[in-house]
Formats: C-alpha cells, sequence, structure tokens
C-alpha cells in the first residue's frame, strides 16, 4: 500500500488518516475536504491523480494540523511509531513534517522493525530529520531542491538555513553537491535533485539529467516540487523502477508546467490539473524509447 | 616572534568565544520573540544556529555578550520569556545565511533567502507566491501571505514559528526594501 504522510496548516485538524477520494480540485479523507494547494495536499493530491491514471488502488495518507508549532507534527509521530506495521506499508512519502530528532529515532525504529522494509522516500521537513539524525542512508530517496541538496552535501549543517553555497550555483556545483552528500553518507540510494536542470542519481553515480522543457517561472510557484514527489512516489508504487520513476516524474512536471502555461503568479492547482495528460505523454514516449532499444 | 603571535592570536580567539553565550529555548517561535525585545531594548544580539550538543530538530539559538547575562536575563524575566537554558559558548556556532538572490521576471521580483522564495507583482505589490522550505508553517505562511500587498502583510517573523519562517522573513525584508528601491527611482529598478 501506499502511504502518504504530512501536515496541513489547519490549527484544527486532528489526526487523520485513511484512503484518499479525489472530488474536482480537491481531495477527501473520511469527512475532511483539502484542496490541492501546495504542500503535503499538493503531493498526496498528485499521487492520487496518477494512482487513478493507472488504475492503482487510492494511496492511504496520515494527515494532521500544523501551523508551525509542532502538535500535528507529534501526532503524525506517535500514529508511525504505534501502527505503521497494521497498515502493510510498500511505499511510503513522508513530507512537511516538524524535524525532531528523538519523535524520527522512535519511527526509525518502527520502520526498522517492519517485517519488510517499504521503499522509503523522504522530502521537505521529514527529510531534514533524516538527514540530521545521521540515517540518510537508511532511506531509499531523498528529493531536495538545489538548496537542500547544498545542505545534505554540508556535514555540519543541521538546516538549509546555515548552508551557503548553492546561492549562486552553477550545473558543476550540483554535481559536486551530489558527490559530497553521497561521500558523507547523507544521501539514500536514490537523489532526484530538483531544479534548473533535474538530476537522478544512484549511489552516488548521475544516471540522467532533465533539462527540457525548461519553465523557468516554475521555480516561482510553491508545490512544484511537491507535484514530483506525489508522483514519483506514486509510480514506484506501481512496479516502475526508482530511477525510471524519478525520471518521468521531472520529465512530466516539466511538461505539465508548459501545458498550463504559467505566470510567476499561477498556483500550482493549475500545473496539478495538467499532470495526467503530461504523464501520459512522457510514460509512451518512455514506454516507445524502450521498445526502440530493445 | 612568529609564535608569540600565534599564542596571541588563539588566546585573544578564546577569549573573544568565552565572552559570549547562548539563550536556548523550546522552540523558534519563543526565540523569534526573545529577539524582537531584546533588539528592541538594544541588546547587541544576535539569532545563530546551536551546536551539535544543543541540536535537537528545528533550532535556533541567540547569541549575547555574556557581560549583559543579567540584564537580558532580568528584561526576559519581566517579558515571561525566559530562556531553558543559558550556556557559555564553547563550541561551534552556525551563521545563517544572511544573502539573498533576486530575480527578476518582468512584472514579478523573486527574492530568494535561503532556501525560502518569496514573489511579488512588482506593478501592484501583491504577493503572488511563496515556495520553498520544508517545516509545516511553510503552507501556512503561503496562505495567510499570498493575495495580499506588502505593506498590509504580516511579516513571517510574526505569525510562523520555525527556521524556515525566519528564512522567508529575510527575503521579505529584502522584498521591501527593492520595493521602495522601485517605487523611489521611478520604477526603472529593481
Amino acid at each position: 500500500m501506499l502511504i502518504l504522510v504530512g501536515t496541513v496548516p489547519d490549527r484544527g485538524l486532528p489526526l487523520v488518516h485513511g484512503r484518499v477520494r479525489l472530488k474536482d480540485d480537491r481531495f477527501f479523507v473520511r469527512e475532511e475536504a483539502f484542496y490541492l494547494n501546495r504542500g503535503t495536499p499538493s503531493m498526496i493530491g498528485t499521487a492520487a491523480n496518477v494512482c487513478r491514471l493507472l488504475g492503482l488502488d487510492e494511496p492511504y495518507c496520515v494527515l494532521a494540523g500544523d501551523t508551525g508549532r509542532g502538535d500535528g507534527s507529534k501526532l503524525i509521530y506517535n500514529f508511525l511509531k504505534e501502527k505503521l506495521d497494521d497498515l502493510g506499508p510498500t511505499v511510503c512519502a513522508f513530507h512537511y513534517i516538524m524535524p525532531d530528532l528523538a519523535s524520527h529515532e522512535r519511527v526509525f525504529e518502527a520502520l526498522r522493525k517492519l517485517e519488510e522494509k517499504p521503499f522509503l522516500i523522504a522530502d521537505a521537513g521529514y527529510m531534514y530529520i533524516a538527514k540530521m539524525s545521521g540515517r540518510a542512508d537508511f532511506y531509499d530517496l531523498f528529493t531536495p531542491d538545489v538548496g537542500e541538496l547544498a545542505f545534505l552535501a554540508d556535514e555540519n549543517s543541521p538546516h538549509p538555513f546555515y548552508t551557503r553555497g548553492f546561492i549562486f550555483h552553477r550545473t558543476d556545483e550540483v554535481e559536486d553537491f551530489i558527490s559530497r552528500a553521497y561521500k558523507g553518507k547523507n544521501a539514500p540510494r536514490f537523489l532526484l535533485v530538483k531544479g534548473f536542470t533535474d538530476f537522478i542519481c544512484e549511489e552516488g553515480r548521475i544516471l540522467k539529467k532533465v533539462d527540457s522543457p525548461d519553465i523557468d517561472v516554475l521555480e516561482c510557484i510553491g508545490g512544484t516540487g511537491d507535484t514530483i514527489t506525489g508522483m514519483t512516489a506514486a509510480l514506484i508504487s506501481a512496479g516502475h523502477q526508482p530511477s525510471d520513476a524519478c525520471y518521468m516524474s521531472a520529465a512530466a512536471n516539466r511538461l505539465a508546467g508548459a501545458l498550463a502555461d504559467p505566470t510567476p503568479a499561477t498556483q500550482v492547482m493549475e500545473i496539478i490539473r495538467c499532470i495526467p495528460e503530461a504523464l501520459k505523454i512522457v510514460i509512451n514516449a518512455n514506454a516507445a524509447n524502450c521498445d526502440a532499444e530493445r | 616572534m612568529k609564535i608569540s603571535r600565534l599564542f596571541s592570536k588563539k588566546s585573544r580567539e578564546r577569549k573573544e568565544r568565552v565572552s559570549r553565550g547562548l539563550l536556548v529555548y523550546q522552540d523558534t517561535s519563543e526565540v523569534i520573540r526573545a529577539e524582537r525585545i531584546l533588539k528592541r531594548d538594544g541588546y547587541e544580539i544576535r539569532v545563530v544556529g546551536p551546536p551539535p550538543c544543543l541540536r535537537t530538530g528545528c533550532d535556533l539559538v541567540i547569541e549575547f555578550p555574556i557581560i549583559e547575562q543579567i540584564g537580558i536575563e532580568q528584561t526576559l524575566k519581566e517579558k515571561r520569556i525566559s530562556p531553558l537554558e543559558v550556556v557559555a559558548i564553547s563550541d561551534e556556532i552556525l551563521e545563517p545565511i544572511d544573502l539573498c538572490q533576486k530575480k527578476d521576471f518582468g512584472d514579478y521580483l523573486m527574492i530568494r533567502a535561503a532556501n525560502m522564495k518569496l514573489v511579488v507583482d512588482k506593478r501592484t505589490e501583491i504577493i503572488v507566491n511563496v515556495s520553498g522550505g520544508g517545516c509545516p508553517d511553510v503552507p501556512y505562511l503561503a496562505e495567510r501571505l499570498i493575495g495580499l500587498n506588502l505593506d498590509e502583510a504580516p511579516s513571517p517573523r510574526d505569525i510562523g514559528h520555525t527556521i524556515c519562517a525566519y528564512a522567508l522573513h529575510i527575503a521579505y525584508k529584502e522584498m521591501l526594501k527593492e520595493m521602495d528601491n522601485y517605487v523611489n527611482t521611478g520604477r526603472n529598478g529593481p
């Protein structure tokens, strides 16, 4: 089962968990409705759209309200510690969660005890704590942007706020950051680095780069990294190889951006609406390439 | 001669280090509040990253001149925001990012500070997008800020609680400066 985990900016929302039902620009979990606008709902909404496109079961999600005080994140950490085993996860994506070393340690222990280790994806705050805990290589995929990659490359940095190296980055510097992140054991097996060029890496090797179509205003739009994480999680859950899933997600995200014809004021919901069409094109092109290679 | 210089440099560095202390709080929002109070009262303090032994997750601490410790503690006690711990510095301190990067998209300006980005429509000064970051208040800040004019928008430091909010505040301050400059120069820049 694909499990998606994170917080939403709703102070009164208690812990909610269940299958995701999509309806127009919203998704429902039990009686609660969420707009697909930025953050965890963008990731979940995108993953649910991809599951629907591929004819998969709806993902299961674990959500709680948190506006930065860490209260909702605590509920999520506690739930995962107690209930992960019952859910039978095969792929887990962890997202906007308050970094908390002690709580992460308890979830790590719960993950370690699972009979079969799921494929573990970390992004946003959960990726920060996964790195800070020194257990990055226990996870399977991180999806950092270039600033977050510089943080992974810097052994001493506990948060991207303390990383200077990326401000005026060049492509060759990105490659150096990738190498340093793996060397310091601060990266999992796979990395999908989101930027002007997207890099897909395994064990320190750059497998693929994606740089077209080049839609530079996507950098302005909050949530366009979250959509990549959601797509990748759903594609891996559908049985695609992680590197293929990363490649297709990066390419489809750019294509969805092109289809939406965005400005810097566009909201991510407009991009998400174009993702099913974009992903269909990318999956077909990928299949055609594979056939040609055979 | 060279050796004695080296020694004096080392002892000077040690002296400078032990002349500073750190105020440690339960969470980042308390750090932000204490910082505001102490700066308003004229103390020379700054927000920095904690040394490894004090890190718990999403952390900031306040560095202060140790000679001011009594006054600072008294001020904070009066405001009912005493720190959990006061420690002398004897370990590595992380400098937060203070550089901003700006990118001009024609009618829109994007400012990035650390991992946070703020985008404003230059014609109307309305905040149109907030992106980056990973702490739970980032989507909350985006929800609160997008659609508001820069002048009427609350400062991210006042409504956020985490390091990401602090970084967004740096971008917000820089954006205010850029837009002032834009208006004052007859809208020829930035």
